[in-house]
C-alpha cells in the first residue's frame, strides 16, 4: 500500500499548498460580498457559487481549509508535547509520581471528549473576534486531546526506562536529565510522530462538530466547520449539490490522514 | 467484592475532584458574581445590595465549593440560569430521551459492526473486506453534526445517527481482533478438522476476542454520549446533549458542570460494569 500512501501524502501537499497560497489563487476575499450575486449557482467568476450573503464559495473553501489544515498540526503538536511532557515524566520517574500522573490521565479519559470540550469552551467568551475564536478553539483542543496520547507515551517510557541500554548508559553515570533527554526522547520520537498525526484528523472532526455547533470559529473568518454549517440550509427543493463541496473535501482529507499513517503507527 | 469497593471509591473520588474543578471552573468563568438584573434601570440601590448581598456565599473559592458540595450531597444540582428550571427536574425530563437514543445508537452500531466485521473475517473474501472497510472507512472520516445535518435534509431517524458514529469504531476494532483470533494455530486445526463456519466462530473465534470487545462496549458507552450533543441539537432530540448545547450557548456553567458530572458517572459506571465482566472472563480463559 505504498503507492496509497504516497498518493495521499501527496494530495494533502497540494491540498495545502492551494490553501497557503489562497490569497493569489481565490477568486476573492473571504468576507467579500457581490450583494447582486447571492446565493448564485456556479459561473466563471464564482466556480462554486455563492452563499446567501453573496460570498465566493471557492475563496471561503481555501480559507476555510487553511484555517482547519495549519491549525489542527499546531493543536496536535500542542497536545503531543504535553503527553511527552506528562507521559514521558511519568513513565521515566515510575513509582507514586506515574501513579498520580496516570490517574489524572484516567479522570481525564473518563470525561466524555465533547462534553468537556463544550464546557471549558462555554467558560470562555463567546462574543469574541474571528481571530481569538480560531485561537481559543484550537488551543483547546491542543490543551485537552493530550489524555490519550500520555497513557501510550508513559507505557512506552516505563518500558525504555528499564531497557538495558539505559540501565548501561545509568551504570556509565548519566545523570538523570541527560537520560532523559539523549536515551528516552529519541527513542519516544517515533511513537511521538504517531500520536501527533493520529490526532490532527480526529481535531479537524472536532473542530468541525464545533463549528457546526455555533461554538468554534467566529464569522466571518470561515473553517470547515462553519461551511459545513451552511448544509443546514440544503433543501431538495433548491438543490444545490456543490454546497457538499467542503464536505467532500473533508472527507479526502480526513481520508487521507487515515491512509498516510503507516501499519506500524497505527499498531503503536 | 474487592474490585467492586475500588471501583465505588474511585467514582466517589471522580466526583469529589470533579466538584472541586466544577466548582472551580464555574468560579473563576468571566462574567461569575455579576446579574444582568442588576442593569435594570427600575431597581432602586438597595435592591441592588440586596441581590448582591444574595450572592455573597460565593465570593471565597473554598466557601463556594463547600457550598456546592452540600447541595451536591443533599441531591440538590440547582438550579438552571438560563432556563430558570432545578437541574435535578430538567435531568429527569431530558436523561430517558437521552438513554434512549444512546441506546438504540449502541445496539444499532455494535450490530451492525460485529455483523460486518465477521462477515470478511469468515467469507475470506477481499472484496467483502474491501467494501466494509471502505464503508467504515467513510463514516470515520464524517462529523458526528454532519452524519445529523445529512440524516435531517433526508427526513431520517435522528436516532440512528448514534447507531452510525458507533459502528465505524467497533467495526475497526472488531475486525482486526477477529482476524487476529481467527489466525491462531487453533483456529486453523478447528478449520482442518472440518468444523464448519458457524461452530469455528462461535466456539473458537469470539471466546478469544471476547474480552478484549468487552473492554471496548463500555469505552463506546463515552463515546456515544459525546457524540449525543451535535446529534441531539441538529436532529432537534431533547435530551441532555441538546441541553448541554444550551447550556452552552447560555454561558450556565452551573448546569454544564453537573452534566458533564452525570455524564462521566454514567460513562465511568458502563467502564466498570465492563471491566467486572471481562477480568472473570479473561481469567478463565487463562
Amino acid at each position: 500500500m505504498k503507492w496509497a500512501r504516497m498518493a495521499a501524502l501527496g494530495f494533502l501537499v497540494l491540498v495545502s499548498a492551494a490553501c497557503l497560497l489562497a490569497d493569489y489563487v481565490a477568486p476573492a476575499s473571504y468576507a467579500q460580498q457581490f450583494r447582486d450575486a447571492l446565493d448564485a449557482a456556479p459561473s466563471r467568476q464564482h466556480p462554486l457559487g455563492t452563499d446567501d450573503l453573496g460570498r465566493d464559495r471557492l475563496s471561503r473553501l481555501l480559507y476555510g481549509t487553511r484555517v482547519s489544515l495549519l491549525l489542527a498540526p499546531a493543536a496536535a503538536l500542542l497536545s503531543s508535547l504535553l503527553a511527552a511532557l506528562i507521559g514521558g515524566t511519568a513513565g521515566f520517574v515510575g513509582g507514586w509520581v506515574e501513579r498520580c500522573m496516570m490517574a489524572a490521565t484516567d479522570l481525564f479519559l473518563s470525561l466524555p471528549w465533547l462534553f468537556l470540550l463544550v464546557t471549558v469552551r462555554a467558560l470562555l467568551p463567546l462574543n469574541v473576534s474571528p481571530f481569538t475564536s480560531v485561537v481559543i478553539t484550537f488551543a483547546l483542543l491542543g490543551c485537552l486531546g493530550w489524555a490519550a496520547a500520555a497513557r501510550v507515551i508513559c507505557a512506552d517510557a516505563r518500558t525504555l526506562s528499564s531497557s538495558d541500554f539505559v540501565l548501561l548508559a545509568r551504570a556509565t553515570g548519566n545523570g538523570s536529565f541527560r537520560l532523559l533527554w539523549r536515551h528516552i526522547l529519541p527513542n519516544l520520537k517515533p511513537i511521538l510522530y504517531a500520536q501527533f498525526w493520529i490526532s490532527i484528523p480526529v481535531f479537524i472532526l472536532t473542530e468541525a462538530n464545533l463549528g457546526i455547533l455555533g461554538l468554534g470559529v467566529a464569522e466571518p473568518l470561515p473553517s470547515w466547520g462553519s461551511l459545513l454549517r451552511e448544509l443546514e440550509s440544503f433543501s431538495a427543493f433548491s438543490a444545490q449539490p456543490w454546497q457538499f463541496v467542503p464536505l467532500i473535501l473533508l472527507v479526502v482529507v480526513v481520508s487521507c490522514f487515515h491512509v498516510g499513517l503507516q501499519k506500524r503507527e497505527l499498531s503503536s | 467484592m474487592r474490585i467492586l469497593i475500588r471501583h465505588a471509591a474511585r467514582i466517589v473520588v471522580v466526583v469529589l475532584l470533579g466538584g472541586i474543578l466544577g466548582a472551580t471552573l464555574v468560579r473563576v468563568a468571566p462574567g461569575f458574581g455579576v446579574d444582568e438584573q442588576e442593569l435594570d434601570s427600575r431597581l432602586n440601590h438597595e435592591s441592588i445590595q440586596a441581590l448582591r448581598q444574595s450572592r455573597a456565599s460565593d465570593g471565597n473559592l473554598a466557601e463556594y465549593y463547600v457550598h456546592y458540595l452540600n447541595r451536591l450531597l443533599h441531591g440538590d444540582l440547582g438550579t438552571s440560569r438560563t432556563l430558570q428550571q432545578p437541574v435535578r427536574q430538567l435531568l429527569a425530563e431530558r436523561f430517558p430521551e437521552t438513554l434512549k437514543s444512546v441506546g438504540l445508537g449502541l445496539a444499532l452500531g455494535w450490530t451492525l459492526g460485529l455483523a460486518l466485521a465477521i462477515a470478511p473475517v469468515m467469507s475470506r473474501s477481499w472484496c467483502v473486506d474491501l467494501l466494509t472497510s471502505l464503508l467504515a472507512g467513510v463514516l470515520l472520516c464524517l462529523p458526528a453534526a454532519v452524519l445529523a445535518l445529512l440524516f435531517v435534509i433526508a427526513h431520517a431517524p435522528g436516532r440512528l445517527v448514534l447507531g452510525l458514529i458507533v459502528f465505524p469504531k467497533v467495526f475497526r476494532y472488531a475486525r482486526n481482533l477477529l482476524a487476529h483470533s481467527a489466525s491462531l494455530p487453533h483456529v486453523l486445526t478447528a478449520r482442518a478438522k472440518g468444523a464448519g463456519g458457524f461452530r469455528v466462530l462461535l466456539w473458537h473465534i469470539l471466546p478469544v476476542a471476547g474480552p478484549q470487545l468487552l473492554a471496548l462496549a463500555g469505552v463506546s458507552v463515552s463515546l456515544t454520549f459525546a457524540a449525543a450533543i451535535p446529534v441531539e441539537v441538529l436532529c432537534d432530540l431533547p435530551g441532555i446533549g441538546q441541553l448541554a448545547w444550551k447550556a452552552a450557548m447560555g454561558r450556565d456553567l452551573a448546569l454544564l458542570v453537573n452534566l458533564t458530572m452525570i455524564v462521566t458517572i454514567v460513562t465511568l459506571l458502563a467502564n466498570y460494569a465492563a471491566d467486572l465482566i471481562t477480568n472473570p472472563l479473561a481469567s478463565g480463559k487463562a
